[in-house]
């Protein structure tokens, strides 16, 4: 694992975005090779997405040769709705960019057999070739994607039903009535993500630095499940300072002492 | 790069305006807006749904774009009466609407000010829109009619003259302002065509005016004798009731708006002024007797001469949602000064004054469309947005047809005018092409 700790949010955003934007500049994608990439919503990849599509503008990155498949949608609200996860990908990245609407693959929560829709989801990936750098966040509660506390590690895409915890979480996006929160979703798994070829998670604010502890300084544990990542052999954490409340002094202060050498990531790569 | 074949379920080419700040749900966005057949697309839905993306783009260079300027109170222009039964009414009408498209006007409705019953019959006949050929100037033939199945009351009109020029023309076409109206308040109408509802209403009207066919609004004097059953049923039949020209109390315009009355022509002139114990028509701005589920709108003329700037304020803060901007342009507009001919008068332009010939009695305004926006705007105080909408959004909520006009929303027709930060048009388009440009 590599942990970046950075100052603030505004800095894991950026550095983030450069490690995304160096990644496909050196994959060199094009029409028979594309990027894959695994996408998460929410309030901490913001930052990230905004550089990205700042990069997009000044011509730097280009998504044209760029997949990207997005872990996770509500189940039963209309795509349409403002706080569909098909809505956060169009008005956060989509939009601004230049990928093809066929390249970006979304978890459809209408679909009509919800399991042959996971299903399909997951022969999708494997036709594409598998998740090159899969991006996400934590919840508090230590789940990645929808995999709440007690998902099982080897888990694949599925139906979940929401935990309290997180639809308190997202009551604040529909008008704190919690009757509007959907109680289902559908999910990529554990196991999913773990088959990605390289992880990167992205942890900002005080209130998730408890979940960063137990999924990097405990055992691996079905009931936080970003913990799996300890066996994956290519992982990113990028945290800021606030994360870092929970966690070892030692921890913290031997990470921060391979900033150096990890910053050397994120530069500018020589034009070629 | 050029973009591989777009799977999307039209083949019509994409419209995408970049660049922009585009005015919707009440405020200026940075946003793109997306065009398709003629009306607004919704690129989400393009995007996930048919996989489509844009076959060309628009740079608008951080112009603001707004819908397109309805005007509901305009006489003329350019040498053109519309109360005047020329032999080529149609041609008129048609380079009026030509010539607004450079003041950010798409859609208007051809006001008649009191005439003879012979100049209603003639001029409503001829400006009734049929799917035959077009006539007017330079007009070489092919004409497109598209009815717009939801309001069922909007056709658009293709001329084509050297380059396609398209403007829209309600329907139900004019306004009618007169000669039901109050001879106390008759302004600049000549009162010899003055009439009331003497043979029991709606008889009345159907013969002065012929048909009501072209109509979608009328300005009436509600005080009149037998004015209610004429109310509810213009009301009843999709007809804007307009209350002016009038020396009605408040009671009385309460009644009006309760019947059916949802406009007040060009708010304080030819009107009772407002008085504590009773505000008249002007009361209705704040009126606790107007029906819940409705609006009383109010035309006002900002021109900075047809009303102080108090007073506009006053209006605009005691109702602001209520605010709709018109011209009440005349034959004037456009022209240099002199004597003009107005209905059946004579007017003479003094400056940015227009008034009956030989009094102090103003007869109409000679401002355009747009420069009244920014008077309104610089007047009142009021933010770029709201000057906007009450030039598009509000005028389109009086007439009822905010589903395709006075909007950016997705579905709504693309009659659009892109302007600077101080409001100048710089383009105008309509149905998605390009109309005027600066």
């Amino acid at each position: 694992m590599k942990l970046i700790i950075l100052n603030d949010y505004d800095q894991v955003g950026e550095w983030a975005a450069k490690y995304i934007r160096n990644k496909i500049l050196r994959f060199n994608p094009g029409p028979d090779r594309f990027f894959i990439l695994g996408l998460p919503t929410g309030g901490t990849p913001l930052g990230c997405y905004k550089k990205l599509i700042e990069f997009y503008k000044k011509g730097e990155i280009s998504f044209k040769y760029v997949k990207t498949f997005n872990m996770d949608e509500y189940v039963g609200i209309p795509r349409d709705h403002p706080e569909s996860y098909h809505s956060f990908m169009w008005n956060n990245l989509f939009k601004h960019i230049d990928i093809k609407s066929e390249n970006t693959h979304i978890l459809d929560g209408n679909a009509a057999n919800l399991v042959e829709e996971c299903d399909s989801f997951e022969e999708e990936i494997k036709a594409a070739g598998g998740i090159d750098l899969f991006v996400g966040g934590i919840g508090p509660d230590g789940h990645i994607a929808f995999n709440e506390p007690g998902s099982s590690l080897l888990s694949r895409t599925r139906v979940k039903t929401l935990a309290q915890d997180t639809i308190l979480a997202n009551a604040r996006f529909f008008d704190g009535d919690l009757s509007k929160v959907p109680t289902m979703a559908l999910t990529v798994g554990v196991a999913t993500a773990m088959d990605a070829r390289e992880v990167m998670i992205l942890i900002t604010g005080v209130h998730k630095a408890f979940a960063l502890y137990k999924a990097i300084e405990e055992g691996v544990n079905h009931m936080w499940t970003v913990s799996a990542f300890q066996q994956h052999p290519q992982t990113v954490f990028v945290c800021d300072e606030d994360a870092t409340l929970e966690l070892r002094v030692k921890t913290v202060k031997y990470f921060q002492g391979m900033m150096h050498v990890h910053n050397k990531l994120v530069d500018p790569l020589p034009p070629n | 790069w050029k973009m591989p074949t777009n799977k999307s379920v039209s083949k019509a080419p994409i419209t995408q305006f970049v660049n922009c700040r585009i005015l919707r749900d009440h405020k200026l966005q940075r946003e793109d807006l997306w065009v398709r057949e003629g009306r607004i697309l919704d690129p989400e839905k393009l995007f996930f749904d048919e996989e489509g993306y844009a076959d060309q783009r628009v740079d608008c260079e951080g112009l603001i774009i707004a819908p397109g300027f309805i005007d509901v109170q305009i006489n003329g222009g350019y040498g053109i009466d519309f109360s005047q039964a020329t032999s080529n009414v149609r041609g008129g009408v048609a380079l009026v609407a030509k010539k607004i498209l450079e003041h950010g006007v798409t859609s208007f409705l051809p006001t008649l000010v009191t005439s003879p019953p012979n100049i209603y019959h003639k001029v409503l006949s001829e400006v009734k829109v049929h799917s035959g050929g077009v006539e007017g100037a330079g007009v070489l033939g092919k004409e497109a009619v598209r009815k717009d199945v939801d309001t069922s009351s909007y056709v658009r009109l293709v001329l084509i003259s050297g380059h396609d020029i398209q403007y829209c023309i309600p329907y139900n076409c004019c306004h009618l302002e007169g000669p039901f109206i109050s001879l106390e308040k008759k302004g600049a109408h000549p009162e010899q065509y003055l009439r009331s509802f003497q043979s029991g209403g709606m008889l009345d009207l159907i013969e002065t005016y012929g048909t009501l066919d072209n109509v979608a609004m009328v300005t009436l004097a509600p005080e009149l004798p037998n004015s209610e059953k004429v109310v509810r049923e213009l009301a009843q039949r999709g007809i804007t009731v307009s209350l002016g020209h009038s020396v009605a109390n408040l009671s009385q315009a309460e009644e009006a708006v309760q019947n059916g009355a949802s406009f007040i022509t060009h708010l304080f002139n030819a009107m009772l002024p407002f008085h504590h114990r009773d505000p008249g028509i002007v009361g209705l701005l704040t009126s606790d007797q107007v029906p819940q589920d409705r609006t009383v709108f109010y035309g006002m003329i900002a021109d900075g001469i047809h009303t102080n700037s108090a007073a506009l304020r006053i209006a605009h803060r005691a109702h602001p949602t209520g605010l709709v901007l018109v011209t009440d342009a005349i034959t004037a507009m456009g022209l240099p000064p002199g004597r003009h001919t107005l209905g059946q008068q004579v007017i003479e332009i003094q400056g940015l004054h227009a008034y009956v010939a030989g009094t102090k009695t103003l007869s109409g305004s000679i401002a355009t469309m747009d420069m009244c926006v920014r008077h309104f705007k610089q007047a009142s105080g009021c933010s770029v947005e709201q000057a906007l909408e009450a030039a598009s959004l509000h005028p389109a909520q009086l007439l009822g047809i905010t589903r395709c006009k006075g909007t950016l929303d997705y579905g709504a027709d693309a009659d659009l005018v892109l302007l600077d930060d101080a409001i100048n048009v710089r383009a105008t388009y309509i149905a998605g092409q390009e109309v005027w440009r600066k």
